[in-house]
C-alpha cells in the first residue's frame, strides 16, 4: 500500500493564488461596460414609506437610473426556504426594493445606477425620502408583549412561530421531584458575522438568449440560482448562470439570497450593460445577517448526586425585522433538538418564540443554533456543578452517554427520531485534563486565591451536528427545509489520466481543491497532482446545496468516493478486458487493475482510462470514459465533539479577562488533512472567544445600530489570543465510508462556555454565578463590585 | 467607503504648503492619512482639497541635540516606538497606537492635530510638556502641549498653519515616564490613557507629572495627583493614595460608550495611574 494521502497535511493548493492576491474576489472583476450601482437604505427601523423623490439624484451627470420598489413591483417577495417544521410560521420577507414600509435600519428602498461607484454614492445621497416613523422595539422578550409596536399583520404579537420539542409534562413533573432545581436566564447576544469580504454581485444579461449571468459572493450558487429564477423572477432555471468567484468568508451570511442579488440582475436588463453592486463595510453591518441573539429561561433538575434529570427551556429567538431565506430553522432544528448535549437527559422539554423585532435579520452565523444550545447545556453543567458543589468535570462525567451506548437516541424524541452516530466523550475529557495538567492547576488555582489573583478553568464538553440530513428528515415533512440536503459530485479519468471533479459545495476558505484531491488522489492510487477540483460555477458542476454546517466533507466528499467506487469498478471491467483476464479474477490496488495473486499483470488506470476514451477494444455494449456523477443523501447526519478547556485570569481591579491558556481536544472522525482541520479549529476558537468577551451586536431604543462598524464591533485581534493548543481523538463515523464527520463549526461552537465557565470559576469565591456575554472588563468588574467588592 | 470628490495637491516644502492651504479655503492636511481618509471614506468630512505634505523631507526624522529632542510632524508611530532616543513613555505610548498597519503610517503630527480624545501621544506629550514648532502665513511660533488642547477635536491650530515638530526634553537619569493604557477591544484606542513622568531624587518624588486620556473631552492634567507625589517616598501605599486624588480632577464631563460607562471609566482612573506611577518610579531607577 502506497503512502495515504488520506489524512496527510499536505499544503493548500489554494494558498499560492490566495497569498499573491493573484486570486478573483468579486471586486476584482472588470466587465466591457460596466455600471455601478448604490443602495438607498433607511435610516429607520421602522416606518412607513410615504413617498420618495428620485428627480434630483437623476439630474446628477453620470447617472444612468434611480429606482425604487414601485419599479420592481412585478417581483414578489423573496422566499423563505426554511420555515421552522410542524407548526404555522408567520412569514414576510423582504423585496428587492421595499415599497411600502420598512423594519430595520438598513432596509433597501432604492437604488442609482451610474457610471462609477462615486457618482452613485453622490447621487444616493440625492434621493428624498418621505418617512413616517413608527414605534419601534428591538428586544425579542419586548416584542413578545403586550401593547410592543407590531411590525407585520400576518403576525400577531410579533410572533413569527411558536415551536417546541421534547415533552412538557413528563419534564415538568421531572423537575418537581428533582432533589434540586437551577434556575437562570441566559442571553445569546446578537453577533455580526463580518467576513473579510463584504456582500457584492455583479450582473450582466443577454436580450438575444434571454440569459443572466450573475457572480455573487454566494457559499450556495446552485440554489441562488434556484430561488432566483424559480421564486423571484419566474424564468426557467436554464436562463440563469450563477458563479461565486474567490469568496472572502461568509460564516453562514453568504448562504441566503439577499434582495441587492436580485436587484442587480433584475438592473443588468433595465440597464441593459453589466452591472455591479458591492456593499461596503457600513452595508455590511446593517443590512447583512447578523447571528444569535437568544434570551432563554432555563430550569434544570437534578439529583444530589449530581444526576441531571430534566432540563426546561423557553427561548425568545430574535429573527430581526424580516425573515432571511433560512431564519425559523435555525432556533428551532439546530438549536432546541441539541439541548441534550452529550448527556444523558432522561427529560427535555424546550419552547422557541421566533420574534420579529426592528433589528437586521438574523440567520445562521457559524455554528448556526448549535452554538446557542452548547452555551446553554455547557453553562448548565457548571451552574449545577456550583450549586452542588461538585467539580465540574466529575459532573460532566456522571451525565455523560457512556461509550457503549451508541447509536444513542436522546430522551423525548428531541432528536425527531435520529440517533448520535458515535462518540467517546470520556475519553476526550480525559485526553483533555491530562494535557493541561488539571489537578496541577486546581493547586496553582488555590495559592493564587490566597494572593488575591483570581485563576479559573472553564470546560466545555460539546456536541454538534454536521452534514445535516438526510433529506427524508430535514425536508418538508419533516424539519421544515423546503429542499433535500443531498450533495453532489462527477468525476472523470480523462484519456491523459488526469482527473477531473467537479462538486455542488462551494468553498470559500474550507480548502476543497485539496481535500477533495486527497479523497481522490488515495481512492484511485494516483498522483495528488494529477486531480484537479472544479467548483462554485453552475455552469459545468451538478447542482449541490453549497458550503455550510460543515457538510462538505460529511455528504460532499462522500458523494466523490461514491463516485469513485463505480469509477473503479468500471476500471476493473476494462482491466480485465485488457488483461484477457475474468472480471472475478482482478482486482483494483494502488492504482492498478491486476490479476489475483499477480500484482505484476496488471493495467493502471492510466491505461485503463486511455482505453475508455480511446473506445476500439472495449468490453461488448460498454460506453466509452470513465465518468461517473453522484448525489449522496446520507442517512443520519454526523456528531462531532470533544471537550475545550479554558485557563483564565481575572484581574480584579478592572474586570479584564486574560486568556492564559487554551486546550481543545476534538473529535471529528476521521480526518483528510489535519493541518487544514487545525486551522478551522483555531478559527473557530477565535469567533468563540471573541462572543464570549468581545463582539456584540447593539442596537439602541430607536434600532439604530451603535456597534455599527469595526470601531465599535470588537472582532478578536490576534494579540488577544493565546497560541492555542489543539489534541484530537479519532472516532469514525460509522454514517459514511470515509468515517468523517465535519470540522468547520466545531471551535466556535466549543470556545464559547470554556471561556465563559473559566471566567465564572476564577469569580466563584465571590459568589458569582453567571454573567451575560459578553464579558466585557466592565460587566466583570461590576460583578466583582457587586459581588466581593474586589477583594 | 466612497469619500466626496476632492482635489488633491502634492507640496514639496513647508512654506509651499501653507501657501497651498492659504489658497483653498476649507482644505485640509493629508500626512499619514489614517484619521481622515477613513472621516472622508464616511462621508464625515469632506474637505474639497487635500494638500499632501508626506513628500516633505524636512518633516521627517528625530533629531538630539543639547538636551532637547526634535521629533518631525511626519514621524510615525512605528518609528517613535523603535526610537532609542525620545523618552522611553513616549516610545512605549507610541507602541500602543492602533495595529502595525496603523503605526506604519500614521504620524505624530497627524495624531496630535486631530485631537481626538482617545488618542495616546497627546496625552504623554502633554505629560512630557512638550512644545509644538508650527509653522503659519505669517512666521513660525511654539506653543506648549497644554496650551494647545483646547477641547474635543479641538486645538490651539489655526487656520493655515502646519505643526512640524514636536520637541521634547531628554530624558535625564532619575526621571522615568510610562504610559499604561486600558484598550477599547475594537477601535484599539484608550477607554483610560494615563501618562505618568516622575523624577526622584534620594528616594523622594521632586517632580512629577500626570495626565489623562480617553476619559474626558481633552487631556486632562492630573495636578492633584502630581502634587500629592511630590515630596513624597513612592512605594505601593503612597502611590496608591496618590492615585486615588484623581478623583478631584476629573470633572463630571467623563465620556461613556458601549465599551465602557462613565462610571466605570471613572473607576478605572486611579487603577491606571496607579500603574503608570509605578512604573515610571521603576524607570526613574
Amino acid at each position: 500500500m502506497a503512502t495515504r494521502i488520506f489524512g496527510s497535511s499536505i499544503k493548500r493548493r489554494e494558498d499560492p493564488k490566495l497569498i499573491t492576491g493573484e486570486a478573483q474576489y468579486l471586486e476584482d472583476i472588470q466587465l466591457h461596460g460596466m455600471v455601478h450601482a448604490a443602495v438607498l437604505r433607511s435610516p429607520y427601523a421602522h416606518a412607513n414609506i410615504r413617498s420618495i423623490n428620485v428627480e434630483e439624484a437623476k439630474a446628477v451627470d453620470g447617472v444612468i437610473g434611480v429606482f425604487t420598489g414601485k419599479d420592481f413591483e412585478e417581483l414578489p417577495a423573496l422566499p423563505c426556504a426554511w420555515q421552522a417544521g410542524g407548526v404555522d410560521n408567520n412569514a414576510n420577507t423582504p423585496r428587492v426594493l421595499e415599497i411600502e414600509r420598512v423594519t430595520f435600519t438598513g432596509a433597501a428602498v432604492a437604488v442609482v445606477v451610474a457610471e462609477n461607484r462615486y457618482i452613485a454614492q453622490d447621487a444616493v445621497g440625492l434621493i428624498e425620502v418621505d418617512y413616517e416613523p413608527l414605534p419601534v422595539v428591538v428586544d425579542a422578550e419586548e416584542a413578545s408583549q403586550k401593547g410592543a409596536p407590531q411590525l407585520h399583520e400576518n403576525a400577531p404579537g410579533n410572533i413569527c412561530m411558536d415551536w417546541a420539542c421534547g415533552q412538557e409534562e413528563g419534564t415538568e413533573a421531572a423537575l418537581e421531584e428533582a432533589d434540586v432545581v437551577v434556575k437562570q436566564r441566559i442571553k445569546n447576544q446578537r453577533l455580526i458575522p463580518t467576513p473579510l469580504e463584504p456582500r457584492g454581485a455583479i450582473a450582466q444579461y443577454s436580450p438575444a438568449s434571454e440569459e443572466y449571468t450573475v457572480w455573487m459572493t454566494s457559499q450556495a450558487p446552485h440554489v441562488m440560482r434556484l430561488l432566483m429564477t424559480a421564486f423571484v423572477f419566474g424564468i426557467p432555471e436554464t436562463k440563469m448562470r450563477v458563479i461565486s468567484p474567490h469568496v472572502g468568508g461568509g460564516f453562514g451570511s453568504k448562504i441566503f439570497l439577499y434582495p441587492e442579488y436580485c436587484l442587480v440582475a433584475a438592473l443588468a436588463k433595465k440597464v441593459g450593460r453589466p452591472i455591479k453592486w458591492m456593499e461596503t463595510r457600513g452595508e455590511n453591518y446593517v443590512a447583512t445577517t447578523h447571528g444569535r441573539d437568544h434570551i432563554s429561561d432555563i430550569e434544570v433538575g437534578v439529583k444530589r448526586d449530581g444526576t441531571v434529570t430534566a432540563l426546561k427551556v423557553k427561548t425568545y429567538a430574535n429573527l430581526g425585522g424580516i425573515l432571511s431565506t433560512i431564519a425559523p430553522g435555525i432556533p428551532t432544528t439546530l438549536y432546541g433538538r441539541m439541548l441534550s448535549g452529550v448527556y444523558k437527559i432522561p427529560n427535555i422539554y424546550c419552547q422557541v418564540l421566533g420574534v420579529y423585532t426592528n433589528t437586521a435579520m438574523v440567520d445562521a452565523y457559524r455554528g448556526a443554533g448549535r452554538p446557542e444550545a452548547t452555551y446553554l447545556v455547557e453553562r448548565v453543567m457548571d451552574l449545577v456543578a456550583n450549586e452542588l458543589k461538585m467539580d465540574p468535570s466529575e459532573l460532566r462525567r456522571k451525565n455523560f452517554i457512556p461509550a457503549d451506548a451508541f447509536p444513542y437516541e436522546p430522551a423525548d424524541d428531541i432528536l425527531a427520531g435520529l440517533k448520535y452516530d458515535s462518540g467517546n466523550y470520556e475519553a476526550v475529557l480525559d485526553r483533555a485534563l491530562e494535557v493541561t495538567d488539571y489537578k496541577a492547576f486546581r493547586q496553582e488555582q488555590e495559592k493564587a486565591r490566597e494572593s488575591g489573583r483570581y485563576l479559573g478553568v472553564g470546560f466545555s464538553s460539546y456536541i454538534e451536528v454536521c452534514g445535516v440530513a438526510p433529506s427524508a428528515w430535514v425536508g418538508v415533512g419533516g424539519q421544515g427545509w423546503g429542499a433535500g440536503l443531498w450533495e453532489s459530485a462527477n468525476v472523470r479519468v480523462h484519456l491523459t489520466g488526469q482527473v477531473v471533479v467537479t462538486t455542488g459545495t462551494q468553498p470559500h476558505g474550507q480548502g476543497h481543491e485539496t481535500t477533495v484531491a486527497q479523497v481522490v488522489a488515495d481512492e484511485l492510487g494516483i498522483p495528488f497532482e494529477d486531480v484537479i477540483v472544479q467548483h462554485s460555477d453552475t455552469l459545468g458542476t451538478p447542482f449541490g446545496y453549497g458550503t455550510y454546517g460543515s457538510r462538505s466533507a460529511a455528504v460532499g466528499a462522500v458523494a466523490v468516493y461514491n463516485s469513485l467506487q463505480r469509477i473503479k469498478d468500471k476500471a476493473k471491467l476494462i482491466g480485465a478486458h485488457m488483461l484477457e483476464a475474468s472480471i472475478d479474477d482482478v482486482i483494483y490496488e494502488d492504482g492498478k487493475v491486476h490479476v489475483k495473486g499477480a500484482p505484476t499483470e496488471s493495467k493502471t488506470i492510466q491505461e485503463i482510462a486511455g482505453q475508455a476514451a480511446l473506445a476500439y477494444d472495449l468490453p461488448e455494449g460498454m460506453e466509452a470514459f470513465l465518468d461517473d456523477t453522484a448525489y449522496y443523501d446520507p442517512p443520519n447526519c454526523t456528531f462531532p465533539f470533544g471537550t475545550h478547556m479554558c485557563m483564565v485570569e481575572v484581574d480584579r481591579h478592572t474586570g479584564q479577562v486574560d486568556i492564559q491558556r487554551y486546550v481543545a481536544v476534538d473529535d471529528v472522525g476521521r480526518v483528510i488533512n489535519p493541518m487544514i482541520v487545525d486551522g478551522q479549529v483555531h478559527g473557530g476558537i477565535a469567533q468563540g472567544v471573541a462572543q464570549a468577551l468581545w463582539e456584540h451586536g447593539v442596537y439602541d431604543e430607536s434600532g439604530q445600530l451603535v456597534s455599527g462598524s469595526l470601531l465599535d464591533y470588537a472582532i478578536p485581534k490576534a494579540s488577544f489570543l493565546p497560541s492555542f493548543e489543539l489534541d484530537r481523538t479519532e472516532t469514525p463515523s460509522p454514517v459514511n465510508p470515509l468515517g468523517v464527520k465535519g470540522a468547520g463549526e466545531a471551535g466556535t461552537i466549543a470556545s464559547t462556555p470554556a471561556v465563559v465557565n473559566a471566567v465564572m470559576d476564577a469569580l466563584s469565591p465571590l459568589g458569582i454565578t453567571h454573567i451575560d456575554m459578553p464579558l466585557t472588563a466592565e460587566r466583570v468588574w461590576q460583578a466583582v463590585q457587586q459581588n466581593g467588592n474586589g477583594g | 467607503m466612497y469619500p466626496f470628490n476632492f482635489e488633491y495637491h502634492k507640496a514639496s516644502s513647508v512654506s509651499e504648503a501653507i501657501s497651498l492651504l492659504n489658497q483653498h479655503d476649507g482644505a485640509k492636511v493629508l500626512a499619514g492619512g489614517h484619521s481622515l481618509i477613513p472621516a472622508m471614506k464616511l462621508r464625515l468630512s469632506d474637505p474639497g482639497v487635500l494638500i499632501d505634505i508626506g513628500k516633505i523631507d524636512d518633516l521627517h526624522g528625530i533629531n538630539a541635540s543639547k538636551g532637547a529632542v526634535t521629533i518631525g510632524g511626519l514621524t510615525t508611530h512605528s518609528d517613535l516606538a523603535a526610537s532609542i532616543v525620545v523618552p522611553i513613555g513616549l516610545s512605549e505610548t507610541a507602541g500602543t497606537v492602533g495595529d502595525q498597519q496603523v503605526r506604519n503610517r500614521g504620524t505624530i503630527g497627524g495624531s496630535v492635530v486631530h485631537a481626538d480624545p482617545a488618542a495616546d501621544l497627546p496625552t504623554m506629550l502633554v505629560a512630557l510638556r512638550a512644545s509644538f514648532h508650527i509653522s503659519g502665513p505669517t512666521g513660525n511660533r511654539t506653543v506648549s502641549a497644554e496650551d494647545f488642547f483646547t477641547g474635543m477635536f479641538e486645538t490651539d491650530l489655526e487656520d493655515g498653519e502646519i505643526l512640524t515638530a514636536v520637541e521634547v526634553a531628554d530624558e535625564q537619569s532619575g526621571t522615568g515616564s510610562a504610559y499604561s493604557k486600558l484598550f477599547n477591544p475594537a477601535s484599539g484606542y484608550a477607554m483610560v490613557g494615563v501618562a505618568a513622568v516622575v523624577t526622584v531624587a534620594s528616594g523622594k518624588c521632586t517632580e512629577a507629572s500626570v495626565v489623562l486620556g480617553g476619559l474626558t473631552p481633552s487631556v486632562m492634567v492630573a495636578s492633584s495627583v502630581a502634587d500629592s507625589l511630590v515630596g513624597v517616598k513612592l512605594e505601593e501605599t503612597s502611590i496608591a493614595a496618590a492615585a486615588e486624588a484623581v478623583q478631584n480632577d476629573l470633572g463630571s464631563d467623563v465620556l461613556g460608550d458601549i465599551h465602557a460607562s462613565a462610571d466605570y471609566r471613572r473607576a478605572m482612573a486611579p487603577v491606571y495611574v496607579r500603574r503608570a506611577v509605578a512604573a515610571a518610579v521603576e524607570r526613574a531607577g
